[in-house]
Formats: structure tokens, C-alpha cells, sequence
């Protein structure tokens, strides 16, 4: 049990190193080089920079109340103006012979540059029946260099039953090769732990049309009978997706989707008489605001 | 400075009276509109002691279509005002919108107070309020002016200024056409801004392609994976292109055809101003070679070309003499060639010139990643010469090279989430042809063929050196220099007066930027000894370098900043003052 929960750590900190060790030659070396400019002619002679000064010179001219409030603006919109984004990645329907099957993922930010308030929801179920799973994030979002991004937040389940609340520790970005990763480790309030990675990557095949093949693995530190999940992994999903970018915002996509439980998992789920995973045809749509 | 009340009605003018023009072109001044006899032609450019400018909101037309602008007098672009050197002038400015507005006088050299730049020079001109511009004279030139609150410059607020030399003309000329470039779109520009934020390559619809790597057009499938490896894209050339905009001349597009007249044998003057608010433009005159006489304003010894890139917020001036009763086609190409605007020269009106078809998209290489070595000074003999200089080059193949190695950066550069590379060896691009203009099989101007007429005043050799490094984050869509945002709130850029310093510019991004100070004119470091070009705004190439050396003869705080607006709003600006030396320490 404990060495999963090692290797559910080790992933996310493989990502977490990734991105870290391209933040590492910051430290390294803080001796600087003499400008490059010596190979012009006339190089000039070193005299120190004057200091910057601290008053400002409109202040002789205008009032400075309003000077300052005129500055503060000019500081918001010139960098400081924060921003947002709703991303619904996945809303698709996927048709099966053992019934048809609906799966949503979304997030969204709202925020500046580098920290973020972020919000994440992931769900899937069958037609007809309750859903299987339902989730909620919410949480910071901080830049940890120019690719990555660390989350720390909540997550509530709504299903599956009995319902859990985690903590979150996550870092995602684009990786090398413009792979969309992410690592994700949960911690619920009965002391289980949980990770999930997952990447992605957009093949352009036009402008507009767009090849996705992505992948999601989910692990446990434990037995959690009562949730159905076996130590060990408990499921890999693959998919590969085919978009048309009709707008940026807004692009309808077809493609497979094959999941399966693994481990005590799957036998959990074979021994309630279910199956254990299968593949199925997503239709789906892409939409961002 | 600040007085009276905007009379509200004078703002409704726009598209009144003038029964003689068809009413799309009334929505023009004079020198705008098409079939011109040229600049001085038209009743309504603004000139003399004392002028009026209303700012306000007015219909315009794009092509076929309606658009809301914000705009000087009614009209997009906005007046001409013509200047004499030596003259005092009063430029009133009426706010008639219901937020802040302002003018900046790009190239002119006035007293801070009249700058024009909220927060630094003065507070902004209030809905409602007039406020003063008052200022001698001191230069002749090609010059324009722009908002410089919030967004308006993007949305119309923006027009020509012409200043006529107190002496003789040195490039005399018997007619002149005022050719100002622009870029538009129906989306706020805001919402471009935001879009960007959200999706840094949201307006690229010229990525390399699966379709086009199996066509083979492109880079080649190792170098692609070499480029994705840095997270790098080799058609990143401008951020908001024409899927958006519509590129236009005098306001018109392509289809509007602005058509200037001339007759052949004339000497004719044309003055292109690129008031863009995010293109570049590669500018042709199909097949007709143009002789530069100015750059910027300043006068240049003439140099005869057949294509110049100009930078946003430059303008240089051209002469050209055609001698056939022959239409000539103007085209300014946005230099990610994702749409051009085209207008004509012709001897009659209703003639027209060929339509010329776009160029292919250029695509960025190692030199604009800062990581050509064969520019570089390799005392320590590692470069390999045996190597062809044109060879594929990867990150990797210059061994040790990083993409973001701190210690090739003063300490003054903060390393952030907003800065993705560090240009590990950024060569002196004065004297190279502009992006995409590499291989053409015709004369480009670059830096590097410009001297200035007369030679500088300031002889003296630069007392001190500041490096100032361009960076960014495209994913993030983060600008900035030296890693910090405006927002920040840096300590400013400081100058003791009169001194002068040797900046160095160095672009650690893939586009280029074209950088701005206000209030000073520099000269370029091109090799041109005393006779360096004096310029307001140097378009500094990817992954290079640009030096200039100042005299910060004028005293008080200036806007310095790229002028490709959304990079601007993104925080590419700092603070440069100036302050005798007392108050300096
Ligand atoms: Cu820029």
C-alpha cells in the first residue's frame, strides 16, 4: 500500500521536476557577463547609472492627486489587468451497445499573469441511470515558470457514494514537444491517497482540423472497498479525438474512447456484475468563452 | 492647460454636408480620400497658430461595412495638421467621450508637460474638458499623432503631422501624397488582448500543418520535432493578423483602392506613417524603385530602394518619378503576409493598378531565436568552421547552449514565468534585411543603409552602457522588459541630463519589436560614424540586437515602450527620466 502511494507521489513529482529544473538556471550562476557591446567601436568608459529618483516630474505641473490616480490607472492597464477563461475540453455523448454513456470535462481561471483562481469538473455516467462519477475543483492557480502551473485546492466528489472531499496538489503545463500534462494528487478526508495523470497533445492536420490523442491514468495508495478501488492503478483511459475548429471557440469532434479498470478494481467491478471497461464512439463538442 | 467645456454639438459633425462626394468618402478628411491631387489640396487640414481638435465617437466604413470608431474631428484616420518649424502652436483637445482620453505628438520634441501620456506627463483630458497643448516648433518631418488612453489608438484615434522645414527642403519635391497605414478590426480590442491571454496563437491560421509537412512545404519533420522540443513555433510572426484585421491605406482597403494622382515626371513625395496598432508592413511599390530622403522625421542621405519594412509608429519618406502614364500599385503587405492593403498612384482617376498576390509566410529560424553563432565572437574556439554556415542548426548541435540561461543577462533582467528565453547569442541585426525579407530577389532597405543628412551635434563618446532586454512569454502572452511588467512597478529608467548613453537593445522574443521613446530622438549605432540616423523608434529583429546612443537632453519623465499596442497593455513600457544631476543622486 504505502509504496503506491510512493508512486503516486513519484509521478506528480516527475512532472513537478520537469518543470522545476527548467527554473533552475536562474540560480545558478549570478556572475554577469560584461555587455556584449564590446565590439563596437568607441567603447565608452563605465560611469555609474544614477539612481532613479523618486519624485515625479508632472508633480510641478499638475495636481497631484490627480497625477497619482492617473498613474495607478496606467500601472492596471498596463499589465495588471486580470483576465479569464471557461474551457469545456470534453461535453460528449458516447452511443454503446450496453447503453449510451455521457462524459463532460471543464475549467476555468480567472485572474493575472501569474496566480489564478481556478475551478475544474469532471463527470461521467450512463443515460438513464445516475452518474458514475461527479467531481469539483477549486482552488489557486500559480505560475511556477514560463510552462507550468501549480494547483492547490479542494476537490468534492459527488458520486460516486459515499461521497469524499480531497485536497489537491497538482502541476500542469506544456511540456517539451507541446504535450499538455498534468499530475494530480489527492488526499481525502479519511486519509486516502489518489493520483491521476494525464496528457495530451494537439496534432494539427489543417488550420482547422485537429487530431487529439490523449491519456489518463489513475492510481490508489489503498484498498477503498467501499469506493471499489483496489490498490494499485485502478484505471487507464485512452482516446483519440478528431476536431473541427469551425470558430477557435467552438469546435465539434468524433472519435474513440476506450477505458478500463484495472487490478482489484476490475475485479470489484466483475464481482458486482459489471463490466470492466470497453471501448465506445465519442461525439462530442469543444467550446471556450 | 485645462479649460472650458467641450461643445457637445461640434462633435456630431462626421458625415455632414460635402454634397458634392459620395457619403463614404465624406467620411474622410480631404488628404484621405481617394482621387486626391495630393496633400495641401483639401480644405480641411489643420494648420496655423492655434488648432481644434474634437475627440468623439463617429461612424466610420470598413469595405461595405459600418464600424464605430473613436476619432479626431469626425474621421478615421483623423486630420492632417501642418506645421511650420519655428512656429508656436496651441492644439486644443476636446473630450467628447465618456472616458478619459489624450494625444500624443509621436516624434515631436515638446516639453514633458505636453506629452501627452497619462500617468507620466500629465493626468489625462477628462470627458467634458479641453486641455491645451502649447509648444514651439523645433524640428521639420513626417510625424503622426495617437491617443494614448486605454485602447483608443486601436479603435481610430490616430492621423498624419506634417511639419514643413523653416529653410529649404533638401529632397524637393512638385507633389506629395500622405500614405498612412492602419490596421482594423471589428473585434475591441480588448477582447483581442483577451483572446491572446487565453490562447497565445489564437490568431495564427498559418501553423505548420500535418497536410504541409506530407506536402512537404515547411520545415523539415527533424527540425519540427527540434522546435517543438523548445516549445517554439517557427510561424509565430505577428499575434493579431488578418483574420481579424483589414489592412488599410488612408483608411481605405484594398477594394476602396486609395488612388493619389500624379504626373509623370513629377517628383512625388510620399509619406508613410505606419499608425498599426500590432502590424509591421513590408511596403512595395510594384516594380518602381523608391528613393528614401527620411526616416522618421529626420532627414536621411537619399537612398534608392525597392522595398523597406516599417516598423508601427515609424515613417520614412520616399520619392519616386514615374515617368509613363502608368497606374503604380502601393502595397503594404502585413509582414505574417495574412492580408495586404493596397492603393495607387496614377495619372487619372478610376485608373487602376494590378492587384499583387501575397507572398508565402515567412518562417522564423535560429537567428531569430538568438542562436545564430555565426555572428558571434567565439575567442574561445568552439565554433566549428568546417560546419556549412547554412546548416540546419538545433538547440543542441550548439552544444551547451540553453534557452534560458540566466547568467547571459545583467542582474536587472528578473527571471519569471514571463520570460521563456534568453537569446544566448544575439547578434547585431542593424544591417539585416527585416523578417521575411531575407530571400527576396530585389533591394530591401535595412538600418544599416541609412545616414543621417547632417551629422549629429553630440560627438562625445557614451559616458556609460545600459542593456535593456526585450522579453516574453508567447504562451502566456506575457511582455515585458527585463522580465518586469509595468504593473510592477519597476524603478524607472534614469538619465542624468545631457549625459549620453549607449543602449543596447536586446530582443530575447522571436517577433520584432519596434521601440519607442518619447521626447528624445537617438542614433542608431549602424556603422555610419558621425553621420548616424536619428530615430524616435527602432523595430528591433527576433533574437537580435539594436544599440543606440542617447543625449537625454530633455528633462522629465518619458514614456519608453514597444509600440505594437497590445504588448504595450501587456506591460512592454517603462519610465525613462531625465534629471539634472542634483536631484539624479
Ligand atoms: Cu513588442
Amino acid at each position: 500500500m504505502k509504496p503506491l502511494a510512493l508512486i503516486a507521489t513519484a509521478l506528480l513529482a516527475c512532472v513537478a521536476t520537469r518543470a522545476l529544473a527548467q527554473d533552475q538556471s536562474q540560480h545558478a550562476d549570478h556572475s554577469m557577463p560584461m555587455s556584449q557591446n564590446s565590439a563596437l567601436d568607441d567603447a565608452p568608459s563605465p560611469v555609474p547609472a544614477p539612481s532613479a529618483p523618486q519624485d515625479h516630474a508632472a508633480d510641478a505641473y499638475y495636481d497631484h492627486a490627480a497625477m497619482a490616480k492617473a498613474r495607478s490607472m496606467l500601472l492596471y492597464e498596463t499589465g495588471g489587468m486580470p483576465h479569464s477563461m471557461l474551457m469545456a475540453e470534453r461535453l460528449e455523448w458516447r452511443p454503446g451497445g450496453g447503453g449510451d454513456g455521457y462524459a463532460w470535462e471543464m475549467e476555468g481561471w480567472t485572474g493575472g499573469d501569474v496566480d489564478r483562481l481556478a475551478f475544474k469538473t469532471k463527470g461521467e455516467g450512463a443515460v438513464g441511470g445516475a452518474a458514475e462519477k461527479i467531481e469539483l475543483q477549486a482552488g489557486w492557480l500559480h505560475a511556477l515558470n514560463p510552462w507550468f502551473n501549480l494547483r492547490a485546492g479542494a476537490r468534492q466528489d459527488l458520486q460516486p457514494r459515499p461521497r469524499r472531499t480531497h485536497a489537491v496538489l497538482a502541476i500542469e503545463g506544456l511540456a517539451p514537444y507541446w504535450f499538455e500534462v498534468e499530475g494530480e494528487l489527492f488526499l481525502s478526508q479519511k486519509g486516502e491517497v489518489t493520483a491521476r495523470a494525464e496528457a495530451s497533445y494537439d496534432q494539427r492536420i489543417t488550420q482547422r482540423m485537429i487530431l487529439q490523442p490523449a491519456a489518463e491514468l489513475n492510481l490508489s495508495a489503498q484498498d477503498t472497498p467501499e469506493l471499489r478501488a483496489g490498490a494499485g492503478f485502478t484505471s487507464i483511459e485512452l482516446g483519440v479525438r478528431l476536431r473541427y475548429e469551425v470558430v477557435r471557440e467552438f469546435a465539434p469532434y468524433i472519435g474513440i474512447h476506450w477505458e478500463r479498470k484495472l487490478g482489484r478494481t476490475a475485479r470489484y467491478a466483475r464481482g458486482l456484475g459489471e463490466e470492466a471497461g470497453g471501448l465506445s464512439v465519442a461525439l462530442g463538442l469543444r467550446f471556450w468563452l | 492647460m485645462f479649460s472650458a467645456r467641450v461643445d457637445r454639438r461640434s462633435i456630431l459633425r462626421g458625415a455632414s454636408g460635402l454634397g458634392l462626394l459620395s457619403s463614404a468618402e465624406a467620411l474622410f478628411p480631404a488628404w484621405a480620400r481617394g482621387g486626391t491631387a495630393g496633400v495641401g489640396q483639401g480644405g480641411d487640414v489643420l494648420s496655423g497658430d492655434s488648432i481644434h481638435i474634437d475627440i468623439g465617437h463617429s461612424r466610420i466604413v470598413i469595405g461595405e461595412r459600418e464600424a464605430h470608431a473613436v476619432t479626431a474631428n469626425g474621421t478615421m484616420p483623423g486630420p492632417m495638421i501642418r506645421l511650420k518649424e519655428g512656429q508656436q502652436v496651441r492644439l486644443s483637445v476636446a473630450n467628447g467621450l465618456d472616458e478619459d482620453t489624450s494625444i500624443h505628438w509621436h516624434g515631436l520634441i515638446v516639453p514633458f508637460q505636453y506629452d501627452g501620456v497619462p500617468g507620466i506627463s500629465f493626468p489625462g483630458i477628462k470627458p467634458g474638458r479641453v486641455f491645451d497643448y502649447v509648444f514651439p516648433i523645433r524640428q521639420s518631418g513626417t510625424y503622426w499623432y495617437h491617443s494614448h488612453s486605454n485602447m483608443q489608438e486601436a479603435m481610430g484615434l490616430f492621423g498624419p503631422l506634417i511639419i514643413d522645414p523653416a529653410g529649404e527642403e533638401p529632397a524637393p519635391y512638385d507633389r506629395e501624397h500622405v500614405i498612412l497605414l492602419s490596421d482594423w478590426s471589428n473585434v475591441h480590442p480588448h477582447s483581442l488582448l483577451r483572446r491572446l491571454k487565453q490562447m497565445g496563437g489564437y490568431y495564427n491560421r498559418q501553423k505548420q500543418t500535418l497536410a504541409g509537412l506530407i506536402a512537404g512545404r515547411d520545415q523539415k519533420l527533424s527540425e519540427r520535432i527540434e522546435w517543438g522540443k523548445m516549445r517554439m513555433d517557427p510561424t509565430d510572426i505577428s499575434d493579431v493578423t488578418g483574420s481579424t484585421y483589414s489592412y488599410l491605406i488612408n483608411g481605405h482597403d484594398s477594394a476602396g483602392n486609395w488612388t493619389g494622382l500624379f504626373t509623370p515626371g513629377e517628383r512625388v513625395r510620399l509619406r508613410f506613417i505606419n499608425a498599426s496598432a500590432m502590424t509591421n508592413f513590408n511596403v512595395r511599390l510594384a516594380g518602381t524603385p523608391m528613393t528614401v530622403v527620411q526616416a522618421d522625421g529626420q532627414d536621411v542621405d537619399p537612398v534608392e530602394t525597392d522595398e523597406f519594412q516599417i516598423g508601427i509608429a515609424e515613417t520614412y519618406d520616399v520619392i519616386v518619378r514615374p515617368e509613363k502614364a502608368e497606374a503604380i500599385a502601393i502595397i503594404a503587405e502585413a509582414i505574417d503576409r495574412s492580408g495586404l492593403a493596397r492603393a495607387t498612384l496614377a495619372p487619372r482617376i478610376g485608373m487602376v493598378a494590378p492587384m499583387v498576390p501575397l507572398r508565402q509566410r515567412p518562417l522564423l529560424g535560429m537567428k531569430d531565436m538568438g542562436m545564430d553563432m555565426s555572428g558571434m565572437d567565439m575567442s574561445n574556439g568552439t565554433l566549428d568552421l568546417s560546419a556549412p554556415i547554412d546548416a540546419p542548426a538545433t538547440a543542441d548541435s550548439h552544444s551547451g547552449m540553453k534557452m534560458r540561461d540566466k547568467s547571459l543577462a545583467p542582474p536587472s533582467v528578473r527571471m519569471g514565468p514571463g520570460v521563456a528565453t534568453i537569446s544566448a547569442a544575439p547578434a547585431d541585426r542593424l544591417g539585416d534585411r527585416p523578417t521575411g525579407l531575407e530571400n527576396v530577389d530585389h533591394r530591401v532597405l535595412t538600418y544599416a543603409d541609412l545616414k543621417a543628412l547632417v551629422s549629429g551635434s553630440d560627438r562625445r563618446v557614451p559616458s556609460r552602457e545600459l542593456e535593456v532586454h526585450l522579453t516574453a512569454n508567447m504562451e502566456r502572452y506575457m511582455w515585458s522588459f527585463d522580465g518586469v511588467k509595468l504593473s510592477e512597478n519597476p524603478e524607472p529608467l534614469a538619465f542624468r541630463h545631457n549625459e549620453r548613453v549607449r543602449v543596447t537593445l536586446i530582443n530575447d522574443t522571436m517577433m520584432p519589436h519596434p521601440i519607442h521613446l518619447h521626447g528624445h530622438f537617438f542614433e542608431l549605432v549602424n556603422g555610419a560614424g558621425d553621420k548616424q540616423p536619428r530615430k524616435h523608434t527602432v523595430n528591433v529583429l527576433p533574437g537580435g540586437k539594436a544599440s543606440f546612443d542617447l543625449t537625454a537632453d530633455a528633462l522629465g519623465d518619458w514614456a519608453f515602450h514597444c509600440h505594437m499596442l497590445l504588448h504595450m497593455h501587456a506591460g512592454m513600457f517603462r519610465v525613462v527620466t531625465v534629471r539634472a544631476e542634483e536631484t539624479a543622486e
